[in-house]
């Protein structure tokens, strides 16, 4: 019957497809309903907070909307010779309201990142302009300031005409459009974000590496001592994750400041003079030392669970059949514990390029890290949308770093437990 | 060219995790070159725990292990040259068969073409000849277990350790590979020691069993001698089935003696007791008792049947015998049956060869 039709019908005649998918819709409502409010969740804190970040990042609108009728009437400017009194007009038009509403200021800020020295023209016009006389505006602000007659600070306030921009980008990397309207370096002393994206890198990298070094043989411990020890031991790796960062980076700070108690420790061995204490923190030292402590049980933890999943057998069969301890190792051991080490350094790096607190605290100047820079233009200069950039372009790498292990190793081998 | 009578050699072993308890007691084994030999014994019997000082992951904690004359305690694992099958095979899951099989070639230093001829060999050894770039999470249980025996023997080891190696596998598949153990074990001649609690496995593939309890050897002997003269009463109980009589001796001579039970008597052959007075359990194999014998026995009963299990080639009749209501009988179903009927009395009749007087439980 079924093979005439075509299709495998079920006892009461439904196709059996249509009686499967019925069967399953409301499992898969019930699957859907159950996910649901995580998805409401990471949708309200984490997608639309990464969207509003990434406008804001390239969102110039607002030198766009204080001067709606200058960037009209310079639509048809070339950007050579001086603009048009049509031009000068617009623009006393625009910044009259804007002295009036006393929101010039926001405007002087803003030109005065795309020219120097806009700031104090703009101010001087603000003064002037009341005294203004109808018609013919371009020889009346020509006259407030010389600089009116520079062609460049009116290219400066046409380059802010688009209301997007990739700037805070180009920023982020020390680089910027410069007049012309080509993009290149900033000068040699101003290349600050450079120097702490390699630094931020070279920090997680070492911190990561410092954690596989030490954490490796303790999960080995940990996986291999009889319960009752294994059990203490896991306390102990587990100890200082449950107290407060904060708690850690400042008994951190205790321990290595040069009078402190490791620096005390080193006098009283005679390994250093007293009055040659070496400097451990407010450098990158203090930041390796701490990272490395507080990240060190997100790789303990992974190496553990695959650890614990190797039969001893193994390692007993490697050495029936001829190997070495060490070659055992090697070629039986090592080979089955990546996937935890894939898990745990991906996780200590990931961890390590964006944390904050604790290089804040012991870092100093040099051992600060690019979330610190962000933390800066969020609390200090309030630059948000360049927060927001080198925040996004944080997040790329991350993103980038994950595809290149996924590409490496392969996401499906990680195991976190 | 000889065999070595004492090819592995147990001398006066003891070992002790904990200082306190002996977990095994002064072993002493000798294992001539190319016999199988099991240890066979419930767990905790200490037989594994030999099987690893002679593999040398455990040390002696007094005593030496000798192979082929040399002591050993001191050779770590890896410089011993046995091969080794573990239990729960032991397979290393990111090798390939092929990978798996050269390992102990490489770590030797054998050539390439070599280690593939080696491995090709040692895999239709097994008859997995196809298998080679599987890994062995690909294979079966079957399969991976003939993987990790070709493993053991593929670099030519002295002797071979076995741990329980078909633990993990059905019973069907476990018959087959016991054979196929044994079958390999004769035509290379290699060494074995085996380990396991099952007595069926232990039965059908040895050239001697060690029964180990209480972490000593209770009887070392054939197969056949030890489902047939066991020694003592615990080899007798681990091995085979066995109808029990606790009583004590009234009289022995010339190589028989009786038995006074609570109710009635019979008479047994003397293995563990010397003089009249002493306590003593009497063994007698479940097919050894014959129903209407017609041959004059030297020791007739009446007996109530009280329970018939049917198995399809034999029937398990249970009696009630001289106030003892476990007394099994094999009962091969032939076409000339007997009237086997549930509360009928029936003669029951062995001969007092078969009833062994071992020591008491």
């Amino acid at each position: 019957m079924s093979s005439e039709t075509g299709k495998i019908l079920t006892t009461d005649g439904i196709p059996l497809e249509e009686s499967l998918k019925q069967a399953e819709k409301k499992n898969k409502i019930k699957a859907f309903l159950l996910v649901a409010p995580l998805l409401l969740f990471l949708i309200i804190t984490y997608m639309i907070p990464i969207g509003d970040m990434f406008s804001r990042s390239i969102d110039d609108k607002m030198v766009t909307y204080m001067l709606p009728k200058t960037y009209k009437a310079m639509e048809n400017w070339d950007g050579k010779e001086l603009p048009s009194e049509e031009v000068f007009e617009a623009f006393y038009l625009d910044y009259k309201i804007l002295v009036k509403n006393k929101t010039a200021g926001k405007l002087q800020t803003q030109l005065n990142y795309e020219k120097n020295g806009f700031k104090s023209v703009l101010k001087k016009l603000a003064r002037k302009q009341k005294k203004f006389e109808e018609g013919n505006y371009k020889e009346q602000i020509m006259k407030v300031h010389k600089r009116w007659r520079n062609v460049e600070y009116w290219r400066a306030i046409k380059r802010r005409a688009p209301s997007y921009t990739y700037s805070k980008y180009l920023k982020g990397i020390d680089m910027y459009s410069n007049e012309d309207g080509k993009i290149v370096q900033v000068s040699e002393d101003r290349r600050i974000h450079r120097i702490l994206w390699i630094r931020t890198v070279e920090v997680a990298f070492f911190v990561t590496l410092f954690c596989f070094l030490m954490a490796y043989p303790i999960a080995h411990l940990l996986a291999t001592l009889p319960m009752k020890y294994s059990n203490l031991l896991m306390i102990c790796v587990l100890l200082p994750f449950w107290t407060s960062l904060l708690v850690r980076t400042a008994s951190w700070m205790i321990l290595l400041q040069q009078q402190g108690i490791v620096n005390d420790f080193f006098v009283w061995t005679g390994l250093v003079a007293d009055d040659n204490r070496p400097e451990m923190m407010y450098n990158k030292t203090g930041t390796y030392v701490a990272m490395t402590q507080i990240l060190l049980p997100f790789m303990v933890l992974p190496l553990y669970s695959v650890m614990k999943t190797i039969s001893p057998s193994l390692m007993r069969a490697g050495k029936s059949l001829g190997a070495t301890p060490t070659v055992a190792f090697f070629k039986v051991y090592f080979p089955l514990t990546i996937p935890g080490i894939g898990a745990g350094c991906l996780l200590v790096f990931i961890l390590a390029i964006g944390y904050y607190i604790t290089p804040a605290l012991v870092g100093g100047a040099s051992g600060t890290l690019i979330s610190n820079q962000i933390a800066y233009h969020m609390k200090s200069t309030l630059d948000w949308s360049f927060a927001s950039a080198m925040g996004l372009m944080l997040l790329t790498g991350v993103l980038a770093i994950y595809w290149i292990y996924n590409k490496l190793v392969g996401v499906d081998n990680i195991k976190l437990g | 060219m000889s065999k070595k009578a004492d090819f592995v050699k147990f001398d006066k072993v003891d070992k002790s995790y904990d200082g306190k308890v002996l977990v095994v007691k002064d072993l002493n084994l000798d294992i001539e070159e190319g016999e199988f030999v099991t240890m066979l014994g419930p767990s905790g019997s200490g037989k594994t725990t030999c099987l690893m000082m002679l593999a040398g992951f455990e040390t002696p904690t007094n005593g030496e292990i000798f192979l082929d004359n040399n002591p050993i305690s001191n050779i770590p694992p890896h410089k011993r040259g046995i091969g080794m099958v573990f239990q729960n095979y032991a397979l290393f899951p990111h090798m390939t068969v092929f990978e798996n099989l050269a390992f102990p070639l490489k770590v030797r230093k054998m050539s390439q073409e070599d280690i593939e001829k080696k491995v090709d060999k040692a895999l239709s050894m097994v008859s997995l000849g196809g298998f080679a770039n599987r890994m062995p999470g690909q294979l079966s249980g079957g399969q991976q277990q003939r993987v990790a025996v070709a493993r053991a023997l593929v670099f030519d080891p002295a002797v071979v350790l076995m741990d329980e190696p078909l633990g993990a596998l059905d019973k069907n598949l476990r018959e087959s590979m016991q054979y196929e153990i044994k079958h390999i074990h004769e035509s290379i001649g290699v060494t074995v020691v085996y380990v396991t609690h099952d007595q069926g496995e232990a039965l059908t593939m040895s050239n001697r069993i060690a029964v180990f309890n209480d972490g000593k050897v209770q009887q070392l002997s054939s197969p056949d001698k030890l489902y047939e003269e066991p020694v003592n009463s615990f080899v007798a109980e681990f091995i085979g089935e066995n109808n029990t009589f606790g009583g004590e001796v009234s009289e022995i001579s010339n190589g028989t003696c009786k038995v006074k039970l609570e109710k009635g008597e019979i008479i047994a052959n003397p293995i563990s007791v010397k003089s009249v007075g002493e306590k003593t359990t009497v063994s007698i194999r479940p097919e050894r008792a014959l129903i209407n014998p017609k041959d004059k026995m030297d020791n007739n009963q009446k007996g109530k049947i009280e329970e018939v299990i049917y198995h399809g080639d034999h029937t398990r009749v249970r009696l009630n015998l001289l106030g003892n209501s476990e007394f099994i009988l094999k009962v091969p179903n032939s076409s000339q049956n007997l009237d086997i009927k549930l509360g009928n009395e029936i003669n029951i009749g062995w001969n007092s060869h078969d009833a062994r007087a071992l020591d008491p439980k």
